[in-house]
């Protein structure tokens, strides 16, 4: 990391270039990989969305690269359940069989996250607020009102992300929670224009106030899109338009493969990481996200 | 949205100067006033666009909707697109329709061009009325929009007979002919049933259900369990709510009402607004003839189906109570 690059006289920094991870689930190899990609890219701060556990092996492998790399954290809603101790981890599952699984993942992670690690998760704060180039900018996990909230490109429509940067007062909206990446820009207060719908707005206008709404996807498992590489985001805010990268992060997943059946995870779990395409957690996803994928 | 109120069958027959005049509130009198629940935001917004109207007469409906009944009428696309602009400004998240059989609604399409220009849209139908061109038309549409477009098909039963006794006879094969189109141009409709079977039989009727779905060219179905709710014809088909059936002031302090459906929703019907879809009958549960009026109103749980969704959580939406999506 290159610093901050500018403070402002309230406090909050001002970055110019930010690198924004998304769930973590475990997966200390595509974090490490990602870590050395962003510092490659000259970013002025990384930043992780919370839900460090579930899903991969060893959970504890995480902490060290984060703490090393003084990578702040946005409390997820896994990482809430292991550091307060709670029954579940929050996920919402309603199918039996995605229910079974998490009771595994959860269990799992619980045993195996140290005391002194979940007293760290007990810290992270609810969301993160900062600039770049000088705009508001919000990081959370789901939405910024509900840690646990799916905000999916299919059924978030630009209105609802529109009264959402007006009710929490910021132009950037950044979360994860979904597992997939993807981003929106629309013209501030479109909603409030009249009737006839919020159309989304790919351009530049000068004069113009924007707004963008991304999620970072995660860094956990791939996207259930048939690739094995997994996807964070890099923010540029240093010129006139923000500039949204989604970065596809290639990292050793045969090995994390090979760890997590050491460690008699769920073959399931290791087919996603194997081939790319989720088999579980199914479930959760709007009928528009689950066509496109094998599963 | 203007027309006057209709008469409900088997209820009032002139809409109240207050809702503290309805029969049942003054019959409930001496009792403490029901739990309420504020709106949290407005998050779905349902529409009855085909009011009480539907081809068929199901023994199990809990607005006992039918061809005959018709204390709710259709929507017309414009009615629908009026509240449609103003749930933009309201930042609504999800656009649901029922009735009725939406599908004889002659401006559905239309409905559903235009919700899907904002947002996602899920439509409760009994597939039925689904003849290819209308499937071809939904698929369009669903590829014109950024947004989802969700089918929730009624079908409940593994068999024609076991369905059929419910729903009427044929329906089981015209629905699962529609399944089949809908699954062979891309869809993944969300079949709902109602549980009419003892819980130990649950997995084994999912078991069947996917065996039956996967022989129409449906392999891989999103199945949702609906509890029965003891209301409408339901209530003469097998029994209404025991008196204890009710929720009390003591059953809120802890319960997060974020999980029921009127924490979040509202529903717009052509006579005014509800506090949610199964309440259709109860004039009690009308939160206002606009849709401002009944976001501004609370939810009174009074109605002894609000019962069912405390035990069960927001049943009506897509991802809840018992969901079998694997």
């Amino acid at each position: 990391m290159t610093g901050v690059a500018s403070a402002s006289l309230t406090g909050i920094p001002d970055y110019g270039r930010v690198a924004v991870f998304g769930g973590i689930y475990s997966n200390h190899l595509a974090l490490a990989a990602a870590i050395d990609d962003a510092r490659g890219r000259s970013v002025d701060a990384i930043l992780a969305l919370g839900d460090l556990g579930a899903f991969g092996p060893n959970p504890d492998k995480v902490f060290p690269l984060l703490r090393e790399h003084g990578i702040p954290v946005v409390r997820g809603n896994y990482d809430d359940s292991i550091a307060r101790g709670l029954d579940d981890c929050q996920c919402g599952y309603t199918d039996p069989r995605d229910n079974h699984y998490a009771r595994l993942s959860y269990r799992y992670t619980y045993q195996r996250t140290s005391a002194e690690n979940r007293a760290w998760m007990a810290h992270f704060p609810d969301e993160i607020r900062f600039r770049l180039g000088g705009r508001e900018v919000l990081a959370f996990h789901g939405s910024p009102r509900q840690t646990n909230e799916f905000l999916w490109e299919s059924t978030t429509p630009t209105h609802f992300l529109d009264k959402l940067a007006d009710d929490f007062r910021a132009d950037i909206l950044l979360g994860t929670h979904t597992g997939i990446h993807w981003t929106r820009r629309w013209a501030k207060g479109a909603r409030r224009a009249g009737a006839g719908g919020v159309p989304d707005a790919p351009g530049t206008e000068p004069g113009r106030a924007w707004r963008t709404y991304v999620n970072v996807g995660a860094l956990g498992r791939p996207a259930n899109d048939g690739r094995t590489e997994v996807w964070y985001a890099v923010l540029d805010g240093s010129g006139d338009a923000l500039d949204v990268a989604f970065v596809p992060v290639a990292y050793d997943h045969e090995a994390l493969a090979e760890e997590m059946r050491s460690e008699e995870l769920p073959e399931e779990f290791v087919q996603t990481i194997l081939t790319g395409w989720w088999t579980t957690c199914l479930e959760i996803l709007p009928g528009k996200e689950r066509a496109v994928g094998r599963y | 949205m203007t027309k006057a109120l209709p008469t409900l069958v088997g209820e009032v027959t002139a809409p109240p100067a207050d809702a503290s005049e309805t029969p049942r509130r003054r019959m409930e009198g001496a009792v403490s006033p029901a739990p309420t629940v504020p709106l949290r935001a407005l998050d779905q917004l349902w529409f009855q666009v085909s009011g009480t109207v539907c081809n068929l007469r199901c023994r199990h409906c809990f607005i006992s909707c039918s061809p005959e009944n018709h204390s709710f009428w259709f929507m017309s696309r414009k009615e629908v697109a009026e509240v449609l602009a103003e749930s933009v400004e309201m930042g609504v998240k999800e656009y649901y329709f029922t009735g009725g059989e939406p599908f004889m609604n002659r401006d559905m399409l239309g409905i559903l061009e235009d919700a899907l220009a904002l947002g996602p849209a899920t439509v409760l139908t009994n597939a039925t009325v689904l003849p290819q061109r209308t499937v071809d038309r939904l698929r369009e549409l669903s590829e014109g929009s950024p947004y989802t477009l969700e089918l929730r098909v009624s079908i409940d039963g593994v068999t024609a007979e076991m369905n059929d006794a419910i729903r009427g006879e044929g329906s089981f094969e015209r629905a699962l002919g529609a399944v089949s189109r809908l699954a062979e141009v891309g869809f993944l409709p969300i079949i709902t049933t109602m549980r009419t079977w003892d819980d130990s039989a649950t997995d084994a009727i999912l078991g069947a259900f996917r065996e039956l779905l996967a022989g129409v060219g449906y392999h891989r179905p999103r199945l949702k369990i609906l509890p029965p709710l003891h209301i409408g014809a339901e209530a003469e088909r097998t029994r209404g709510y025991a008196e204890v059936e009710r929720v009390t002031h003591e059953m809120m302090a802890e319960y997060p009402a974020e999980l029921l459906l009127c924490s979040g929703a509202r529903l717009v019907t052509a006579s005014g607004v509800w506090v949610c879809p199964i309440l259709l009958d109860d004039l009690a549960a009308k939160a206002g003839d606009t849709l401002q009026e009944a976001v501004d109103a609370p939810a009174r749980l009074e109605a002894q189906a609000c019962y069912t969704c405390w035990v069960n959580g927001a049943i009506c939406s897509n991802v809840s109570g018992f969901t079998d999506f694997s």
